[in-house]
């Protein structure tokens, strides 16, 4: 039997997550997957693997696992709190993990998604030509205690290292390109759009998630006679009370709210990874910026593979818990923070 | 700038960095949808390279390409080309749809909405009945949830309001009415929509190698059974087509 981890305990909403399916859309279904698709990028180069394997996304809380036969794993995405055996291990980081081996995830410390990798990936049975779940859809279903999370072929190789990312786990500036309805707000309202300092809200989930402001909201003119349209993810949409909510990976494929302006890809896993209150403020770029930050985009991703280096003397291996206190600052206990998702709201308007 | 001020249709959109949307009208008529569906056909069939998708909506088609392999302004061109080639709010129907006979029990307890739909209609329970079941409804497109057809026109007799006062639970293979348009809910839905027949049909079926059942473009017509011969069709459902047959519309 290949090597696995068994799920002991798990946070609510977690599921299995790839780059998603894109290509139903005229079957009204979005593509879904990782809702930080840089964090998929990271653990598949902190494994020397391909970036289309599956891991496990933990939204604000891991969970506990045992491992079943010798494996190793990767660590990704918001920040959590990690134990190997009881002993602190590194996040951004890879790590063998011996049979009967007791692996604990706890709550985020920044950030919202967190990414459990198995070296081979995890071995679902795609549907579609995806392993991502799509909950919204009726696609795979969140991940529950005594599930058994196989790893794919081609498991052997490295662990023990470690890659520096890019920070985006406390909100910011998002970059955002006009898009299909953004003519439909007159300047003021985009200018007062830019100029607004923006706190993420409760309601979030992988359909969307909320921004909320103070002062009023952000009307279209006809805002009630628009047709139903097309919806990318990034879309930021305005809902009838000029409210926006950012749209990710699962949600619908078309609305009748109109959307004022599309974040661009680079900036998505920031505004998914952005806690409840934190800071977010948008900014329209050009097209041609907006091209070229892609492509900085893509070369970047190419790049991860040759970042990755040995972690050493990293003072999450030391196994000292007493001097990593003093060193690690506050310690997070697992699973004291499950805030920052919302498995039950709508981002859609009602048929 | 704002839709109806002067713009001229078709207009085309840029959708976030990497999609491209061509609208054919600004409000649902037919001719657009219609064209809509002619012109994704036409997309398809030209074969331009890095283009990953098209879908249609109500009336515009939307395309998902690679910005850096293929300029936004090459696309436009290779669009612009397409759209002079003829007039598309003239043009036939795409090949290859199919025509859905679906067996639905309309009004009963099973779909309580029935004689309220009527009487805002302006006929009686039986004359709706015959109504529904004599028009032939095309898919104007798919959306929502997965696999749910939007379908119409219906005559303009049924261009009546959704109701204000959502109805909490509609099940799976409802049949719902509003401003000249059906839909077979693919999944227990809350809907403004009248609820007036009720069908076995699932147009998303995860489970299946084949999970989605409609396209846009295919079309459907409404056979009248009676809740027992419904229960007799769930009874033997294991494919979800709820005994709907299917043809090639030649």
């Amino acid at each position: 039997m290949t090597p696995a981890l068994i799920v002991q305990s798990i946070g609510p909403a977690a599921t299995i997550q790839d780059q998603g399916r894109p290509g139903y859309r005229d079957q009204g279904l979005s593509p879904s997957g990782a809702a930080d698709l840089l964090a998929l990028a990271e653990g598949a180069a902190l494994l020397g693997q391909g970036a289309d394997l599956a891991a496990l996304e933990m939204p604000a809380t891991g969970g506990k696992f045992q491992a079943e036969g010798d494996l190793r794993i990767a660590l990704t995405g918001a920040p959590m709190m990690a134990t190997l055996e009881d002993r602190p291990i590194a996040w951004n980081a890879s790590h063998a993990v011996s049979a009967g081996q007791i692996l604990q995830i706890g709550g985020a410390k920044a950030g919202v998604y967190g990414y459990l990798h198995l070296a081979g990936g995890i071995d679902a049975a795609p549907v579609l030509g995806a392993r991502a779940a799509h909950l919204a859809a009726g696609l795979g279903k969140p991940v529950e205690r005594g599930a058994r999370l196989a790893a794919g072929a081609g498991a052997a190789g490295k662990s023990g290292l470690v890659l520096d990312v890019d920070d985006r786990f406390f909100g910011g500036e998002v970059r955002v390109v006009a898009s299909l309805q953004t003519a439909l707000f007159d300047d003021k309202t985009l200018a007062r759009f830019e100029a607004t300092a923006f706190k993420r809200g409760g309601r979030a989930n992988r359909m969307g998630v909320e921004m909320l402001s103070e002062g009023d909201g952000f009307s279209a003119s006809g805002q009630l006679d628009i047709l139903s349209e097309v919806i990318v993810p990034g879309d930021i949409q305005m809902t009838g009370s000029g409210q926006p909510y950012v749209l990710l990976p699962e949600s619908q494929t078309t609305g009748g709210y109109p959307r004022i302006g599309t974040v661009i890809p680079s900036d998505l896993p920031k505004v998914a990874q952005t806690p409840p209150g934190a800071e977010i403020r948008f900014r329209f770029v050009g097209m041609d910026t907006a091209l070229e930050i892609e492509s900085a985009r893509r070369a970047h991703l190419k790049t991860l593979p040759g970042k990755v280096r040995p972690l050493v003397r990293d003072v999450h291996d030391i196994p000292d818990l007493l001097a990593y206190r003093l060193v690690g600052g506050a310690v997070s206990a697992p699973d004291d923070q499950t805030w920052g998702y919302d498995t039950g709201f709508n981002t859609g308007d009602a048929t | 700038m704002a839709d109806g001020t002067g713009d001229t249709f078709p207009k085309i959109r840029t959708v976030g960095i990497d999609g491209m949307l061509v609208t054919f009208a600004p409000v649902l008529e037919d001719r657009a949808n219609r064209a809509a569906l002619a012109f994704r056909a036409a997309v398809d069939r030209s074969g331009v390279d890095y283009i990953f998708e098209t879908a249609t909506t109500l009336t515009s088609v939307y395309l998902r390409f690679d910005p850096l392999a293929l300029s936004h302004d090459a696309l436009q061109d290779r669009l612009q080309d397409l759209l002079a080639e003829q007039d598309w709010m003239e043009a036939d129907l795409p090949e290859g749809r199919r025509l859905w006979t679906v067996p639905t029990v309309f009004g009963t307890e099973l779909a309580p909405q029935l004689a309220e739909a009527a009487s805002e209609a302006g006929m009686s329970e039986a004359e709706a009945i015959e109504d529904l079941t004599s028009s032939r409804v095309r898919v104007l497109t798919i959306g929502f949830a997965p696999g749910q057809p939007y379908m119409g026109p219906l005559k303009s007799a049924w261009d009546i309001p959704r109701l204000k006062a959502v109805t909490p639970r509609v099940p799976e293979g409802a049949l719902v009415l509003a401003i000249r348009q059906v839909i077979v809910f693919t999944a227990e839905t809350p809907t403004g929509w009248r609820h007036v027949g009720q069908t076995a049909f699932r147009g998303f079926r995860p489970e299946a190698d084949a999970p989605f059942a409609l396209l846009p473009g295919d079309e459907m017509r409404f056979e009248p059974i009676t809740p027992e011969d419904l229960e007799t069709i769930r009874a033997d459902n294991a494919d979800g087509m709820g005994g709907a047959r299917v043809e090639d519309i030649a």
